[in-house]
């Protein structure tokens, strides 16, 4: 999901921020003075960001989904660092849904994604902690009649040296939470920061998720639940022309067959029942309105729009001239997959459905729109519709689906069932073939070189279909341009002359979606391996020669590449069996290079080590940030070596599981190394970023080692 | 029919379909929701669970072939081997997402019973059957190292 995504709602009344009671204290929402006029008594807070209990744990609502990315860690650390507390009284709980309270600033809505969780909340959280100490240090004062100015808080201790008084928060929390709300709290300076930027953290969910005791979505059971399973088209956009259930209806444990919009859903006593049952219906399907083209026949026709007129987005200087003039011209014809998440929980729900209204346990990333979602096809009102957010066993943009399909396919079953509880799991088949892919695109570079082998010109065109055009995000586009499709193809670190980027809004029936690190993982790609090649053509070192062309007001793309070029003493990509390729990207504001060492195993690249230089601003919690960057490197290098969806002649998905849809595994993860550079900017995403440069890495190295590269993803596919 | 096994050290019998994958009858019918559905065809390891002390995907094992049987799951492996790995899964932060880490978990328990002291590419081969797909795999690597370690130790 893209971070520039605003307000979907009109702003409401901001709410109370403080509530005293046998739990203790209950830090709300952090409101800036003017906002808070007044804070009445009966202006509950159920949505607080921090709670403090008598037996002194410090519980921190995260209005983010955790699905992997750290947020139950990195949103504690916050309030933790200003509040003084110990680490190990510090717990996460998933904050209930509220649009307001819990917006992510950078949406305007409840949301994950955009990499945008640590950047949204890192003065939120510090000023609620900060709160929170105020008051505590304001009970003690009052308690032990000493001035507030001589107490210290340090480690989750309260103490006043002349008195010898101290106390944990428990204790306190609930003369704390009568205290007077501070009108303004002083943060620390980052040099005093104990806890941010800090090691020997560890996360707060690691040893839920060693010991088989964290729950995620599949693992709710609610009394008399039933298990539903679904039967989808074949393809996209056929629909239901008739269906028999009778078969899994003579099934033990199947209890009802039924109609939904999406397909047929299967009610079982259990998951193995309604999974059964599944493969027992018979469905005819109406194809008319279905997309039949195969993936081959999609690919001719977005390589050929790129080679043609598009779409201007920018525009520098003299292109055509430029072109002309050139001493040699170098062009490259790129294609790019769709790509399933292949998140290892399939998409699953849980809902119980009440006469006026529903309890829903989910993954969803944009729970604010699940709600609405759900809300219309319940014909009930959204606040009718309690929303938990379960842990997700991995997302990567999955469950950020701008139309809500799976929330609205969630509500279907139970509508068309009536009152009650209900699972809807979707098998790995259902999950795969799904749809929601990283958009298949087609990329046409062409470089203009001078005598001397200076760029002279710079043109891409890409021609892909729009995530977001027709979604409610499309308010996101500009004149009629998604920035999704061809992020990372402008505004890039080199200073060249006389660029030109067009696009080329395609259209399939093929639903498609953002897919970690949305537009970069095909414009890094092309960019970085294309720059490369140019480079090789005039003898320049693919190191030295993109110091040379870094623009003088990007800094930290230059920063991260000379860091990265150290770590990995890089002197050349190399001469022997193992050669290095290095890319550089910046994105979702971070900027991460990475250099791969790379040998030929069998005729496939087989990546041995992986250098990796990160700056994300404020590092809040560094090993977070080298997880992400390990995991990142591992996700895009499958993209470089397996991972594709293709359709049949007739449009089906070929890939149905793991089998089909290789998943990079362990003996073909490299040892990485990383390091983060020292930064005092705003801390921004890492979630994404790791992704985008580890293929173009590594296909550069493979060109280093074997002279030619895959200009068509995944290896292997062939010529575009 | 009637099945009698004994999981995690107690007795338990199962009134169920002979064909349903012990996966499902461990999740739906005993509640033990560590393990995990991932792929349903042995190709991801999310539902891995030691079976009379072997690795096994219990999404491909009906409960018909399980009488008098001993399957142990992420919720009590017991043992040295799996204290290990587990403290130095949560000492290294291996877990993201972490809805594969309970077949991580079995099958570096597993392998450290079989091998106490492996090498990288035992490591490797014996885990490569486990996706994750937030490749938390260089930490894997690295705990079960550290793991081998403290058994020494």
């Amino acid at each position: 999901m893209h971070p520039n995504f605003k307000a979907m709602t009109a702003p409401r009344p901001t709410r109370r921020g403080f509530m005293a009671g046998s739990v203790g204290l209950v830090l709300g929402f952090y409101l800036a003075p003017k906002a808070r006029a007044s804070v009445a008594e009966d202006d509950f807070a159920p949505n607080a960001f921090v709670r403090i209990a008598p037996n002194d744990t410090v519980t921190v609502l995260v209005k983010h989904i955790e699905i992997g990315q750290g947020a139950n860690t990195g949103l504690p650390i916050l309030v933790a660092e200003e509040l003084d507390a110990d680490w190990a009284q510090m717990r996460a709980e998933q904050a209930p849904s509220d649009p307001v309270v819990y917006v992510n600033t950078a949406f305007g809505i409840q949301g994950t994604g955009g990499s945008t969780g640590l950047s949204n909340s890192y003065m939120t959280m510090r000023q609620a902690g900060a709160a929170a100490r105020a008051m505590l240090v304001s009970a003690a004062a009052d308690a032990w009649g000493v001035p507030a100015g001589e107490i210290l808080v340090e480690r989750g201790v309260i103490a006043h040296e002349g008195s010898g008084k101290s106390s944990g928060f428990g204790a306190l929390a609930a003369a704390a939470a009568k205290m007077p709300v501070p009108v303004n709290v002083v943060l620390k300076d980052p040099k005093e920061f104990t806890l941010i930027g800090g090691e020997g953290i560890t996360r707060l969910d690691a040893v839920a998720k060693t010991n088989g005791s964290a729950l995620f979505t599949i693992d709710v059971f609610r009394e008399g639940m039933q298990v539903i399973a679904i039967v989808h088209p074949p393809k996209f956009g056929a629909k239901v022309a008739s269906f028999d259930g009778a078969a899994a209806l003579e099934m033990p444990g199947v209890v009802a067959v039924r109609q939904v919009p999406s397909g047929i859903a299967v009610y079982g006593a259990n998951t193995y029942a309604a999974f059964r049952g599944r493969d027992a219906v018979s469905v005819t399907w109406d194809e008319s309105g279905a997309e039949t083209r195969s993936t081959d026949e999609i690919a001719r026709t977005f390589a050929a729009a790129a080679r043609q007129p598009a779409r201007l987005v920018s525009e520098a200087g003299d292109v055509e001239t430029a072109m002309q003039e050139a001493v040699q011209v170098i062009e490259a014809d790129y294609l790019f997959p769709y790509l399933a998440h292949a998140s290892m929980e399939p998409l699953d729900g849980v809902i119980e459905l009440g006469e006026d209204g529903a309890e829903v346990w989910a993954g969803e990333q944009i729970p604010t729109i699940s709600q609405g979602t759900m809300g219309g096809v319940l014909g009930m009102e959204p606040s009718k519709i309690v929303m938990n957010t379960m842990f997700a066993g991995g997302s990567f943009g999955r469950r950020a689906t701008p139309d809500s399909h799976f929330a609205a396919e969630l509500a279907n079953v139970a509508k068309a069932a009536g009152p009650g509880a209900y699972k809807l799991v979707y098998t790995r088949e259902n999950d795969m073939q799904a749809g929601y892919y990283r958009p298949l695109t087609a990329h046409h570079l062409k470089a203009g070189l001078d005598v001397e082998g200076n760029i002279t010109a710079w043109t891409n065109t890409i021609a892909n279909q729009s995530i977001i055009a027709g979604t409610p995000f499309a308010m996101m586009m500009k004149d009629g341009l998604d920035p999704t499709s061809y992020e990372g193809s402008n505004d890039l670190a080199y200073a060249l002359p006389n660029t030109r980027l067009n696009w080329a809004q395609m259209q399939t029936g093929v639903p498609t979606l953002w897919w970690r690190s949305v537009g970069h993982t095909h414009t890094a790609y092309a960019v970085e391996t294309f720059l490369d090649r140019v480079l090789l053509a005039s003898g320049r070192d693919p190191v030295e020669g993109r110091m040379a062309l870094m623009r003088e007001d990007r800094p930290r793309d230059a920063a991260v590449l000379a860091r990265v070029a150290e770590m990995a003493g890089w002197s050349g990509p190399g001469t022997g069996d193992r050669r290095m390729g290095v890319a550089v990207v910046r994105s979702f504001g971070s900027y991460v290079a990475q250099i791969a060492e790379v040998e030929d195993r069998d005729g496939s690249p087989h990546v041995t080590r992986v250098w990796c230089a990160v700056d994300c601003g404020v590092a809040v919690t560094p090993d977070v940030i080298r997880a992400q960057m390990e995991g990142g490197i591992g996700f895009g290098l499958g993209t470089l070596l397996h991972d594709e969806i293709t359709l049949d002649e007739g449009g089906a998905v070929r890939q149905a599981n793991y089998d089909g849809y290789p998943i990079l595994r362990i003996d073909e993860m490299p040892q990485i190394e990383v390091s983060i550079l020292q930064s005092d900017a705003s801390p921004t995403g890492v979630g994404e970023p790791g992704t985008p440069p580890i293929a173009p890495a590594v296909a550069n190295a493979w060109r280093a080692l074997t002279g030619t590269m895959p200009y068509r993803l995944p290896f292997g596919a062939g010529e575009v | 029919m009637a099945i009698s096994l004994t999981v995690n050290g107690s007795p338990v019998t199962l009134d169920a379909d002979p064909d349903m994958p012990l996966l499902w009858a461990l999740r739906d019918e005993l509640r033990l929701t560590g393990t995990k559905f991932g792929c349903g065809i042995a190709q991801c390891g999310a539902c891995t669970v030691l079976l009379d002390g072997q690795s096994r995907r219990s999404c491909v094992t009906p409960i018909g072939m399980l009488e008098g049987a001993d399957v142990r799951t992420i919720e009590d492996l017991g043992g040295p081997e799996a204290a290990a790995v587990q403290a130095a899964w949560v000492d290294i932060n291996v877990p993201q997402c972490g809805y594969c880490q309970s077949g991580q978990v079995v099958s570096a328990t597993a392998l450290l019973r079989e091998l106490p002291k492996p090498t990288d590419e035992d490591i490797d081969n014996a885990m490569a059957g486990n996706i994750c797909r937030c490749a938390t795999y260089v930490r894997i690597r690295q705990a079960i190292r550290q793991a081998s370690d403290s058994l020494e130790g």
